[in-house]
């Protein structure tokens, strides 16, 4: 059973559209990841189903609940970790998880026991009774999702949850995140870090341009696509002459699918191959042309696969296509009240 | 409102009524601006000393001021004192928008709008009851400073009086400025508005000088400021025995008496919470 259901979502700032038809399903108990590169509309989709923002179109059911129409209910159903952590600097770690006691209404008692809980839990106690103001980027992390899940939702939200943190910090949100799954919390997060992705997701979606173009379970959906991946170097920085005389050369060896070269790379050359077996066969092809090996690794298709396969272009180049079109002060003003 | 599907996550909300939860979220709320107020003074330090030295260096300046010129030959610094407490509570009362703006600025109003609060006045009635207390507080503190400064002391029922005038002046301007909090686009624009409207306000009332001693056209201005009818309430308090039938002020379109005085601020209090309601309620849809 699904705990939660975006169906067709369309909303557009002005003339720009950021979701066209984004539909999604997570199911209940799931730790479910939203990929996408910046600007895809993983944040508009998740300020939407935080009901802060009214969707132009399309509905948000959360728990059998219409958020459009129940709000209140779906708040109180709901932790939401957002990108750019609001905290007051003035308040210590503590008074801000009470206050934030206060707006879910604990009662007083459960509320400083779940503090003490949730401090202990996420390794704050050194910290948490200094003012905000003086946190590092990853203990405000922390303490935002501790203040996220606080009243203990059934669906915990998270924006970006780890983004240009220390090591230290994300290893904690990460074991936090998988032992609430564990204990049945249902859990959907965007990132735009495969290994994040990778390392957390039962189930992902890829996102672009504000639609899905991709869902399953990460590893089913690298499965699809069959075929592994083969890297091969004849020299540590070839040049395109020599390049296109091997891939002319391995192309019609049997099992390879398809090759590419990567001008990027000195000029390595990207294999699709049909599996392991191929590999004997490619390297006595090049020892019968007198050509060495650099390097000739074999790896299993990865997600930046799948993300290259649904979108035409790797992960890598979605970013920098669109990093430096980022307004930060637009973006702000959309979040603004 | 929850569906048995529900009854797990929120069942701590369900035995509690709705009041108890509007009570605990808006006392949290009013409770973390009194913690920065606490740990960030110099907003109430400024604003006790800011007219404090009013009151000093105005009274002084005025003190030789020719007898008679001031109705019933009342001393300069026991009229101006009136007027600076009315300048404490409404420079005070201005500000109330100030920290909801940056709440909106920096997305720490966006926190409190994913909770499921009970009603979402709690978080302007937590300002409203901030910033009244608060100026309150200063207003008292200039009152006390100046009966040292012997610029007397109302009465009981004066002390009522001022108290009420006060209060009714405060929500009207604390409306005023949450209203503006939220329809300007940051806390620059604020600022600059109520850097603005601040003395402009002041000097066009009677805080510093009787309509007597005013060009025409000030006159005018300064009978339709609303400081001023919170003024004139005030210095009667101060004055002698509670009269609010008794005429406080002869404006150029006729005679204002203590009653109308609080009339006015009445209405100008309620009209402004009606004015800007359908602003909050959009904005904190």
């Amino acid at each position: 059973m699904s705990l939660l259901e975006l169906d067709q979502l369309e909303k557009s700032y002005g003339s720009v559209s950021a979701l066209s038809g984004l539909s999604l399903s997570v199911p209940s108990g799931c730790l479910y990841g939203l990929l996408g590169p910046n600007g895809a509309g993983k944040t508009t989709a998740l300020r939407i189903l935080a009901t802060l923002l009214a969707p132009d179109q399309g509905s948000v059911m959360v728990a059998g609940v219409d958020a459009l129409q129940e709000p209140r209910t779906v708040r109180q159903l709901m932790g939401y970790v957002a990108q750019e952590v609001a905290i007051d600097k003035i308040l210590t770690g503590r008074e801000l998880l009470a206050l934030q006691g206060d707006l879910y209404h604990l009662p007083r008692q459960d509320r400083n026991n779940r503090i003490d809980q949730l401090v202990d839990r996420m390794s704050m106690g050194d910290w948490i009774d200094r003012r905000c103001g003086t946190y590092s980027g990853g203990m405000r992390r922390r303490l935002d999702l501790a203040s996220g899940l606080l009243h203990q939702p059934k669906l915990l939200v998270l924006d970006e949850p780890t983004v240009g943190l220390d090591i230290e910090s994300r290893a904690v949100i990460w074991e936090v995140l998988q032992d609430l799954r564990d204990q049945g919390t249902t859990i959907l997060l965007s990132s735009h870090y495969l290994e994040e992705v990778e390392a957390l997701a039962d189930r992902m979606a890829i996102i672009d341009a504000g639609r899905v173009i991709a869902e399953g379970a990460p590893e089913a959906l690298k499965q699809q696509l069959g075929g592994d991946r083969v890297t091969l170097r004849v020299r540590e920085f070839s040049d395109q002459p020599e390049a296109e005389r091997v891939c002319q050369l391995l192309e019609v060896v049997e099992g390879v699918r398809r090759i590419v070269i990567n001008r990027a790379q000195g000029y390595s050359l990207n294999l699709v191959v049909d599996g392991e077996h191929v590999l004997p066969t490619l390297k006595e092809r090049l020892a019968s042309e007198a050509l060495d090996v650099f390097s000739l690794s074999q790896s299993r298709p990865s997600l930046d696969d799948v993300y290259l396969q649904a979108t035409g272009r790797t992960l890598m180049d979605a970013e920098l296509a669109v990093a430096g079109q980022r307004d930060p002060k637009r973006e702000r003003r959309q979040s603004m009240r | 409102m929850t569906s048995p599907a529900l009854a797990t996550s929120s069942s701590q909300s369900d035995n509690r009524s709705a009041f108890s939860e509007l009570l605990q979220e808006t006392f949290a709320l009013t409770r973390r601006l009194f913690l920065q107020l606490q740990r960030r003074p110099s907003t109430l330090v400024a604003g006790v000393l800011q007219p404090l030295i009013w009151l000093v260096l105005f009274g002084a300046l005025f003190s030789r001021a020719p007898e008679g010129l001031l109705p019933g030959g009342m001393s300069y610094g026991r009229f101006l004192g009136a007027g600076v407490i009315v300048f404490t509570a409404f420079s005070a009362a201005l500000n109330a928008g100030l920290p909801v703006m940056f709440d909106r600025e920096f997305g720490f109003l966006n926190r409190l709008l994913v909770a499921p609060l009970r009603s979402r006045s709690s978080i302007v009635l937590a300002s409203v009851i901030y910033i009244t207390t608060l100026s309150l507080v200063q207003s008292l503190a200039i009152m006390v400073t100046a009966s040292l400064l012997g610029y007397g002391w109302p009465g009981a029922a004066g002390l009522l009086l001022v108290v009420v005038t006060l209060l009714l002046l405060v929500f009207a301007v604390t409306a005023l400025s949450l209203g503006l909090a939220f329809a300007l686009p940051g806390h620059i624009e604020l600022i600059a508005v109520i850097f603005v409207a601040n003395l402009p306000l002041l000097f066009a009332s009677t805080a510093l000088a009787p309509l007597s001693f005013m060009p025409p056209w000030l006159g005018w201005l300064a009978s339709l400021n609303p400081l001023t009818f919170a003024i004139e309430p005030i210095r009667a308090a101060y004055a002698g025995p509670l009269d609010l039938s008794s005429v406080l002020l002869e404006a150029p379109y006729g005679s204002v008496t203590g009653t109308t005085c609080l009339l006015v601020l009445t209405l100008l209090t309620a009209a402004l919470f009606l004015l800007i309601r359908p602003l909050l309620n959009r904005k904190l849809a």
